[in-house]
């Protein structure tokens, strides 16, 4: 792609990205995103099997699916070296846009352009539990997409980057034995021995202890040189401060603010009452 | 390339504010794709073949760990077929007495309960194949075929084991090794690339239907019944009308497990064999094989979500 003329057209402007170089190349853009849950199992109607077969016989839809619109209208454009925190209480559809931008949620309406395959790391992404966390990082490797060798040369550097060992020999038993510490820092070394196009974290950070979170802060910065772009959801505004340039400020799903990170963070503190 | 005025970037109103592009233009201009949109078949089973080491060794893990719970560990593997063999001998050998007119009614019998399992085992499997692995799924990215083929292939290294076995057996109810021997081995691949078809099928169809995972084993116990597993089609239906049978001859797994008997001992000769037999078996694998893959590809971008 025409690098140079980028550069040319878009020297003049403000731009969001600090410290790395100015080309805006754009990586994720979501085009007034609407996205609605259907969830099953809601509420506490007749669950009885008696009910279900009349359901089954009326041909009648079950009463226990309820529509969560949890996102609805957001729009950005992300580009290449951002760092993107986004913030918001809970409940206010920060996921879910992660979800989306990942390919694993369907939007109701609008459209999510992504450059390349974004990789989402999230709290819950386990891996094979039954399997110990040597065979994980193998497979983790290889299911990315790198050739053996890669993941041969790579495996003690993802190992070391864990410290999963620095306790005992813990990478040869089974992950159902880790901690949700440990088992969130294999995830993260795991994920992000890859260089990604666009990496999000979804808390993924908040388990581990201080060290390793002052490591993946560094190795997300590293990511971000190399061209990538991170997304990092986190409630620690610090962690956010300490990697992000920019912030998205999700409430009740609509995007509130859009900027600077010390800017979102001064009006998003305010509202919280901190 | 389109006109472009320079214009201040507002992050507030980002997606229009790249020089007056539209959000699908901006995304146009750069090459970037809508997100989780299905790869083309091509490339799809590019990407597939890419991840073939994945495959194999996500199939080698699967089989180390599963019977790491168990004190006896991967004795299992080969107990478990013997066991099953043992159970059916004494209903149907000893208690009901199928084997009449059978020669190595027990050869005949372990062939048959081995070679079903594999595609019993195969399709219970693939049932699971997206639903028993979401955690994978939704944290990274790869073809999801990757996952039905693994756990197929999972089974073929379990029936490996299962023929040494059975190999075992036939040995020792008198066979001596012949050069038909050799026949097993295509017999066992075209009955593979129809399991991998077989479970891709139901892997689609058990990530929306969660009840099917229920509902297989019944499903599974009446095909073994009507597939000649303890007892001989041949001569079970001597006097049945011409279509019923000719559907008992088309079942696919009467067909392989027809071949591994043919193979494996000898009493059982050509003219025993239904008419068309190999052809049958290739035909199963490739009209299985490819529909599956097709079918299952067709809702790629589905699996994982919700």
């Amino acid at each position: 792609m025409a690098v140079a003329e980028q550069q040319t057209t878009l020297a003049d402007a403000p731009v969001p990205v600090t410290g790395t170089s100015g080309s805006q190349v754009p990586t994720v853009i979501c085009d007034d995103v609407h996205i609605v849950y259907t969830v099953h199992g809601a509420g506490t109607g007749k669950g009885s099997a008696a009910a279900a077969l009349y359901r089954l016989v009326s041909r009648k839809g079950s009463p226990n699916v309820r529509r969560v619109h949890a996102v609805r209208g957001v729009s950005f454009t992300s580009y290449r070296g951002e760092a993107i925190g986004i913030i918001g209480s809970n409940g206010s559809g920060k996921s879910t846009i992660l979800r989306a931008i990942a390919g694993l949620l369907p939007p109701e309406s609008g459209r999510i352009y992504t450059d390349g395959q974004p990789s989402l790391l999230g709290v819950n992404a386990a891996l094979m539990n039954d399997l110990t966390g040597a065979t994980n990082v193998i497979l983790g490797g290889l299911a990315m997409g790198m050739s053996q060798e890669e993941v041969r040369s790579r495996y003690k550097g993802i190992v070391e980057f864990s410290g999963i060992n620095e306790k005992g020999d813990f990478i040869s038993l089974p992950m159902r034995t880790y901690s949700s510490g440990m088992a969130a820092r294999l995830r993260f070394s795991i994920a992000a021995a890859k260089n990604h196009d666009v990496l999000m974290i979804d808390e993924a950070l908040a388990t581990g202890d201080r060290a390793f979170q002052k490591r993946s802060e560094a190795r997300i910065r590293e990511l971000r040189k190399e061209a990538g772009t991170v997304f990092l959801v986190s409630h620690n505004n610090n962690s956010i401060r300490d990697t992000c340039d920019r912030v998205l400020w999700l409430e009740k799903g609509e995007l509130l603010m859009d900027g600077p990170t010390d800017e979102v963070l001064k009006a998003y503190e305010a509202h919280t009452g901190k | 390339m389109t006109q472009r005025t320079a214009t201040l970037h507002d992050p507030q109103s980002a997606p229009a504010a790249d020089d007056g592009l539209g959000p699908a233009e901006l995304a146009a201009k750069y090459g970037l794709s809508v997100s989780g949109a299905r790869p083309g078949l091509a490339e799809y089973t590019r990407q597939l073949w890419g991840r073939r080491h994945f495959i194999n060794e996500f199939a080698k893990a699967r089989t180390a760990a599963q019977y790491t719970q168990a004190r006896l560990g991967q004795l299992w593997q080969v107990m478990t077929p013997l066991l099953n063999a043992a159970v059916y001998y004494l209903i149907f050998g000893l208690l009901l007495g199928t084997s009449k007119g059978i020669d190595n009614f027990i050869a005949f019998l372990v062939t048959g309960i081995f070679i079903f399992t594999f595609t019993q085992s195969s399709v219970m499997s693939g049932v699971r194949a997206v639903a028993g692995n979401l955690g994978l799924i939704r944290a990274l990215h790869f073809p999801r075929a990757s996952m039905p083929v693994a756990l197929t292939l999972m089974q073929l290294q379990q029936l490996m084991m299962s023929m040494f076995v059975l190999v075992a057996i036939v040995l020792m109810t008198g066979e001596t090794p012949r050069w038909s021997w050799f026949l097993a081995i295509p017999a066992l691949l075209t009955q593979w690339v129809f399991n991998t078809g077989l479970a891709m099928i139901v892997a689609r169809l058990g990530s929306k239907m969660t009840d099917l995972t229920q509902l297989m084993p019944f499903i599974l116990r009446t095909w073994m019944y009507v597939s000649g597993v303890m007892y001989s089609i041949a001569k079970m239906a001597a006097s049945a009308p011409h279509f019923v049978r000719i559907l008992l001859d088309i079942n696919p797994v009467a067909v392989y497990i027809d071949l591994m008997r043919f193979a494996l001992i000898s009493s059982v000769t050509s003219s025993q064999l239904p008419p068309h037999v190999w052809a049958s078996a290739v035909g199963w694998a490739v009209v299985t094989g490819v529909g599956g893959y097709i079918y299952f590809w067709k809702a790629e971008e589905h699996y994982g979500r919700g």
